[in-house]
């Protein structure tokens, strides 16, 4: 049972990581029908957004008052780099065949982690570390450090629950604001057919670029939790955690915000509950349990839900514009 | 049907984009050549292949120079009549490819006498044959693996390779020190995890070997993949079992994260491992709650002799950017000893290539008081001195607990 709690919350945490990417990756799919393979790179921007204002700001300190201004030097980051790329990269290709985006979108993942890698420590005015190895992410009060036990047998990392808490606040401020708002209103429009939305008097370029940057947001809180939780980054930290996001995306309908949130979850639960499970199995099948198997199950878990249900588990949004 | 065709199109490409960086060579070769000398000497190049970019490039970059260190005091002092000595450095990015392309180059330089590295014991088993076959020495300083100079079957140690020696001691003995140190410290049920390279795997053999010839218990064997992040699973299987202290095989990029995470998720017990987690980096990737984890590392510490005290000054003096960091002596003992072999071997010869095999010879037989203690080869190529220390996290920094000769 304690193991069992202990899995949930495992599973909880990395699951609202997943999904706090996730909506970035279908909110673009959504709008632009562009699958967005340097949304993983926009996360680790975000961290190291935040550990660039930490660096310069905070050096030395623990105190908690520091996160909300690291989340917001992550979230700054993070927003910067996907408006950048929008604008540079996706605008000019707007009308293009659908591959030429999806190839660029590759292209800039590769010089995001590139620029990070050989650039973080020179850029100008700072005296930030060589990003070619791992950089210690700072550990702040409250939210790092030892355990805490609520129940006998289960002890919860400070860092998880954090990320739970960040994720539980974003779904509530991103339905707020797909709901309740004239943009977010506006990109629902937009969603359903951009053409007769342009004609109502939205600025379909405005709505495109606001896409971008409510994914970029939540990224960059992400990174945020991605850092505290494991108290380091690198260059190279976006790619899995892009590639799982974008299959939480898949998973729960892609297009689909809500199908983005459950399918992060279910892919973070999936993950922790049969690594453990598994490994419990008599001889023939234990040996598939055990965390060096936990890619080979989130991947098998998307090829079974794809087969039996290819809209994924809330349905995609359905498009299909000639 | 356009929507699922971008889908699977675009898993594809990124599939496609991963094998591509896969492949891509990262970081260059760090070429440095030495002052000094007269310019019509002829010329033999000590060769260095470490890890001079990435995770461990702390360490390598620590080799580098103190290799470099020691060339150029030689050819201050004149130490080979008629011959100036070069650096040649390659990166291996710790990996076994990309070393055995540098080992690869220095063998076809016809100027290469002899190799001081690898750092990696996965590396070395690439590096080995490649600079045997052109008869170059090659001496790490911080090679454990058992097998590189005893061969794969322990009960029968056959030397693999005449070429290869090393200046610090092998996992044989770093891991039952290890054993012995816990269980002499108290501790009875222990965990084990590695990274399932060949370093981190045949610590943790040696050491579960003696831990449990001492009549202790291995309460949980995991291990880890080097290229994740997150350890919650191996955590959480290990954390039932209620280890009293678990013994990591591996390097620090892993170990301390792991180290942290452990103890965040409620694993308050100390993480010991080898002298891959000997590193100022260990502690700031473990972060406050590394307090009590512990290295074992071979050799006394380098600041606890005269020799060695001498050989940090005079490093601080050269003012390299970066520190000599675990292995600095030993890199600056491996290259003294190849340079004590050359005084015999190279002096009167006629080019470097025709040096080479007496080189092999010469450096079998060197014996010399070196910062790390005493430098000599037995018959396997490994040195002679047996001592190592257990260095614990205390207040923030290494600090030597107990330095011991192995017997």
């Amino acid at each position: 049972m304690e193991t069992f709690l202990q899995q949930l919350i495992n599973g909880l945490t990395l699951g609202s990581l997943y999904a706090l990417i996730a909506v970035g990756y279908t909110v673009v799919y959504g709008i632009v029908q562009l699958i967005n393979f340097a949304h993983g790179e926009v996360f680790m921007i975000g961290a190291f957004g935040a550990l660039a204002t930490y660096l310069l700001l905070f050096q030395g300190q623990t105190a908690l008052w520091i996160l909300p201004i690291m989340i917001i030097g992550a979230m700054v980051a993070a927003v910067g780099t996907a408006v950048a790329m929008e604008r540079v990269a996706y605008r000019p290709l707007r009308n293009a065949p659908r591959l030429a985006p999806l190839i660029t979108a590759i292209g800039i993942s590769v010089f995001l982690q590139e620029f990070i890698r050989l650039f973080f420590d020179k850029i100008p005015g700072t005296n930030f570390p060589s990003a070619k190895a791992k950089i210690p992410f700072p550990q702040i009060d409250v939210v790092t450090g030892k355990a805490f036990s609520p129940l006998a047998g289960v002890q919860i990392q400070r860092a998880a629950v954090f990320t739970i808490a960040m994720m539980a606040l974003s779904a509530l401020g991103l339905w707020y604001f797909i709901n309740k708002t004239k943009t977010g209103r506006g990109m629902q429009a937009v969603s359903q057919d951009p053409d007769t939305a342009r004609l109502m008097g939205i600025n379909v370029d405005r709505i495109i670029v606001a896409a971008f940057a409510v994914g970029a947001a939540l990224a960059g809180i992400a990174g945020v939790a991605q850092g505290l939780q494991i108290t380091n980054i690198n260059f190279k930290m976006g790619f899995i955690a892009g590639l799982k996001a974008f299959t939480a995306a898949v998973l729960g309908g892609i297009g689909n915000i809500q199908g983005a949130v459950i399918g992060g979850l279910v892919l973070g639960m999936a993950e922790a509950m049969i690594t453990q499970y598994t490994g419990m199995l008599p001889d023939p099948f234990g040996q598939f349990g055990g965390s060096s198997w936990k890619d080979v199950w989130a991947f098998a878990l998307l090829i079974i839900v794809l087969v039996f249900r290819p809209q994924g588990l809330l349905g995609a949004k359905v498009v299909d514009r000639a | 049907m356009p929507k699922r065709s971008v889908v699977s199109v675009g898993a594809t490409l990124l599939a496609a984009s991963l094998a591509l960086s896969a492949c891509g060579s990262r970081g260059g070769s760090d070429n440095s050549s030495t002052a000094g000398g007269n310019s019509s000497a002829k010329v033999a190049k000590i060769g260095v292949i470490a890890p001079l970019s990435g995770d461990l490039a702390a360490l390598g970059l620590g080799i580098k120079n103190s290799v470099d260190l020691a060339i150029k005091q030689a050819n201050e002092a004149n130490a080979i009549p008629g011959w100036k000595l070069e650096l040649a450095a390659e990166d291996d990015q710790a990996t076994a490819d990309v070393g055995k392309n540098a080992a690869t180059k220095l063998a076809g330089d016809k100027e290469v006498i002899g190799v001081v590295g690898t750092l990696n014991s996965s590396v070395a088993l690439q590096v080995q044959p490649v600079l045997a076959s052109a008869n170059i020495v090659q001496v790490s300083p911080a090679n454990t693996g058992v097998s590189l100079t005893k061969g794969e079957d322990a009960a029968n140690p056959k030397r693999p390779f005449p070429t290869y020696f090393r200046t610090c001691t092998t996992d044989a003995i770093q891991g039952p020190f290890a054993a012995r140190y816990l269980f002499n410290s108290g501790i009875k049920e222990v965990a084990t995890v590695h990274d399932k390279k060949a370093y981190g795997q045949g610590l943790v053999e040696a050491f579960t070997a003696e831990f449990k010839n001492l009549g202790g218990t291995i309460v949980a064997a995991e291990t880890i993949n080097p290229d994740e992040d997150k350890y919650d699973a191996v955590v959480s299987a290990i954390k039932p079992k209620a280890p009293e202290a678990v013994y990591y095989g591996g390097e620090y990029p892993q170990g301390g994260p792991l180290s942290q995470q452990m103890k965040s998720q409620g694993l308050d017990v100390p993480l010991m491992g080898g002298d891959g987690l000997f590193d100022g980096k260990f502690i700031e990737l473990a972060g406050s709650t590394s307090e009590g984890d512990m290295a074992t590392s071979v050799g006394a510490p380098t600041d606890s002799t005269a020799a060695g005290k001498t050989f940090l000054d005079q490093y601080k003096t050269a003012g390299y950017s970066d520190p000599s960091a675990a292995y600095g002596g030993y890199a600056y003992d491996a290259a003294n000893a190849i340079i004590n072999a050359l005084k015999v071997s190279l002096k009167d010869a006629a080019s470097v290539e025709a040096a080479r095999p007496n080189t092999v010879t010469d450096l079998g037989k060197v014996s010399f008081d070196g910062v790390t203690g005493k430098v000599a080869f037995d018959e396997f190529g490994d040195t002679t001195t047996k001592v190592l220390t257990v260095y614990k996290v205390t207040g923030g920094a290494w600090k030597a607990e107990k330095t011991d000769e192995f017997k």
